[in-house]
């Protein structure tokens, strides 16, 4: 499991009926279940991820993560999480109002795109920043939706929903030195938030 | 195709008698109850390897390899055999023929105990319900108590679903393929004209067309073009309109010029009639009543507070598929098995596999399709060896 997931499932917590929007290989979603007595399912549209959540026991849907919150009943899971997968879909706002409705909590991790680093990079070369968490070239990447910690929770705010938690995070996925709360939207490579309502 | 699992013979067990008959779900009781079935590939020590395939509606025991002298395999031989999804080199394959099929099991084709003549439309009404009990019939005989799965497409996706819920521990999976658990209203419509078809044929007689359903030496007519016809308007339902005009377009058969006539003139017309005529030399229009009566009527998720009671008593996972061509059980009646299962706290993975041949799909080797319940078979067995 990625450092960052490690983050995530503790603040899932134990118990809890869990809703993973874009589980990828279902690493998270196993480490919940036979972890931390948590059940539920993932959603994942690539097939090769489909398989491997298969091939780890973890129940998955297959499609499209929008499709599939639309199609959810209200309230059927304690927690909805978006592990670094709020930024590559269709429609984040409309995922966030979503998640409010079919979850009580949402655990959401996210790449910090006002970190100095792709500033700097930004600034200095001109082109589109590229690092170890963002990886891609502005054509190929699957991360439309880019957003800084800032800009995540005005829109948090603006949707009336609560940050009960935020755990920044340094260059390995791991909580970042506390420190970088100084001015987090600047030192933080990305966070992990708890949203309630 | 090679590589099966080669020569194989149908075999035959009483499952239920006077001593300890089958009580179905309607009250009635059957006092002798045999079953045919085939087998594939070897059980376990254990006893821990076992998977059952219900089949659908007009299929039978004789999923896979050859019967002396056939040309072609049984009706599922591209999923099961060695290296294949239902691999025989790691699993013990069984499948039989339904309570009230016409292929060995007994059914409205069998003779009565009680009168000495064929039941006809005495036999009694059958549930999904009966239809697993007498598979659950059969293992008994062959001394197994736990299957690593049941699996089944369209109405035997229907058995498994249902297997699931009463006996949750005697399932580690369930692989529920191109089924419903609530059929539509045009579900519905589709099978009442079948019936419709069968026994407004003269030669329906009530259900009593059987050489020993009447008096005297002529064996009565059977309702071969009532059942002809049932078939070929089911046939059109499994089929998608994409499949059928890559099949057949607008090709007049052996022409290139239309007759223009009421004959069969278009490739498609004598493809069906090929269907009826070539169904009614296997099977029987009472078994087609019972059958399609079992799916109609089929609703197991009625009662959501005995669902949630049963899926908390086991721990079968599920496997839930559609094929997006398929508009006879569309994925929106997967969606919601799963839906249903899920709300009572079952683990069940999705998905709808794109493939063109419609309700049929589930017979065709897909490769996502293949792949996914090997992967899920293959967890399973992983699983139960962790255990």
């Amino acid at each position: 499991m990625r450092p960052d997931q490690d983050v995530v499932a503790a603040l899932v917590g134990r118990d809890a009926r869990v809703l993973d929007l874009g589980c990828g290989d279902g690493a998270l979603l196993e480490h919940l279940i036979t972890r931390q007595g948590c059940t539920g399912m993932g959603v994942e549209r690539d097939d090769e991820h489909f398989h491997a959540c298969i091939a780890r026991g973890v129940p998955v849907t297959h499609g499209d993560l929008e499709a599939e919150l639309r199609r959810t009943e209200p309230g059927a899971f304690d927690c909805a999480v978006l592990s670094l997968t709020l930024q590559a879909t269709q429609r984040p706002v409309e995922v966030l109002r979503q998640l409010r409705r079919v979850a009580r909590r949402g655990v959401v991790s996210l790449p910090n795109f006002g970190h100095w680093r792709l500033r700097l990079d930004f600034a200095l070369r001109g082109r589109m920043p590229i690092s170890p968490a963002l990886p891609y070239q502005w054509h190929d990447t699957p991360n439309i939706h880019l957003c800084t910690l800032r800009d995540f929770e005005q829109t948090v705010g603006e949707l009336g929903m609560r940050i009960v938690r935020r755990v920044l995070l340094d260059e390995a996925g791991r909580p970042a030195p506390s420190w970088t709360r100084a001015a987090a939207n600047l030192l933080a490579v990305g966070a992990v938030y708890v949203l309630e309502d | 195709m090679s590589g099966g699992v080669g020569r194989v013979e149908t075999q035959r067990a009483v499952v239920f008698d006077d001593e300890r008959p089958l009580v179905l779900e309607s009250g009635a009781r059957l006092t002798h109850v045999e079953v045919a079935y085939e087998t594939y590939g070897e059980l376990d020590p254990a006893g821990a390897n076992a998977i059952f395939i219900c089949h659908a509606l007009s299929g039978d025991a004789h999923a896979a390899g050859y019967h002396d002298g056939d040309r072609r395999p049984g009706w599922w031989d591209n999923i099961v055999g060695p290296g294949r999804p239902l691999d025989t080199d790691r699993y013990f394959i069984v499948c039989a023929n339904v309570l009230g099929g016409c292929r060995g099991t007994t059914g409205p084709s069998s003779i009565d105990p009680a009168t000495g003549r064929p039941y006809g439309l005495r036999f009694p009404l059958l549930a999904v319900r009966d239809l697993v009990e007498t598979h659950r019939g059969l293992l008994r005989h062959l001394g197994i108590r736990r299957l690593l799965a049941a699996i089944g497409g369209s109405l035997g996706g229907m058995q498994a679903l249902q297997w699931a819920l009463d006996h949750p521990s005697e399932l580690a999976g369930a692989l529920i393929i191109a089924a419903s658990a609530r059929l539509s209203a045009q579900n519905i419509a589709f099978s009442a004209v079948a019936r419709e078809a069968i026994m407004r044929d003269p030669a329906f007689n009530g259900g009593d067309y059987y050489p020993g359903s009447v008096e005297g030496d002529e064996p009565p007519p059977r309702p071969d073009r009532g059942l002809a016809l049932a078939r070929m308007i089911g046939h059109i339902t499994y089929l998608s309109e994409e499949s059928m005009r890559q099949k057949f377009g607008r090709r007049i058969q052996d022409a290139v010029e239309p007759r223009y006539g009421f004959d069969v003139d278009f490739e498609v017309e004598s493809y069906l009639a090929y269907q009826g005529q070539s169904f009614v030399e296997r099977f029987d229009a009472n078994t087609y009543l019972y059958m399609t009566r079992v799916m109609d009527y089929f609703d197991p998720f009625a009662d959501p507070a005995y669902v949630q009671r049963q899926i908390a008593q086991g721990d079968t996972r599920f496997l839930v598929l559609s094929f997006d061509s398929d508009w006879r059980f569309s994925t929106e009646h997967a969606r919601e098995i799963a839906k249903e299962l899920r709300a009572a706290g079952a683990p069940v993975t999705f998905r709808e596999i794109a493939a063109p041949h419609g309700h049929d799909s589930f017979l065709f080797p897909v490769p996502e399709y293949h792949r996914t319940v090997a992967g899920f078979l293959d967890q399973l067995r992983e699983a139960r060896r962790a255990a």
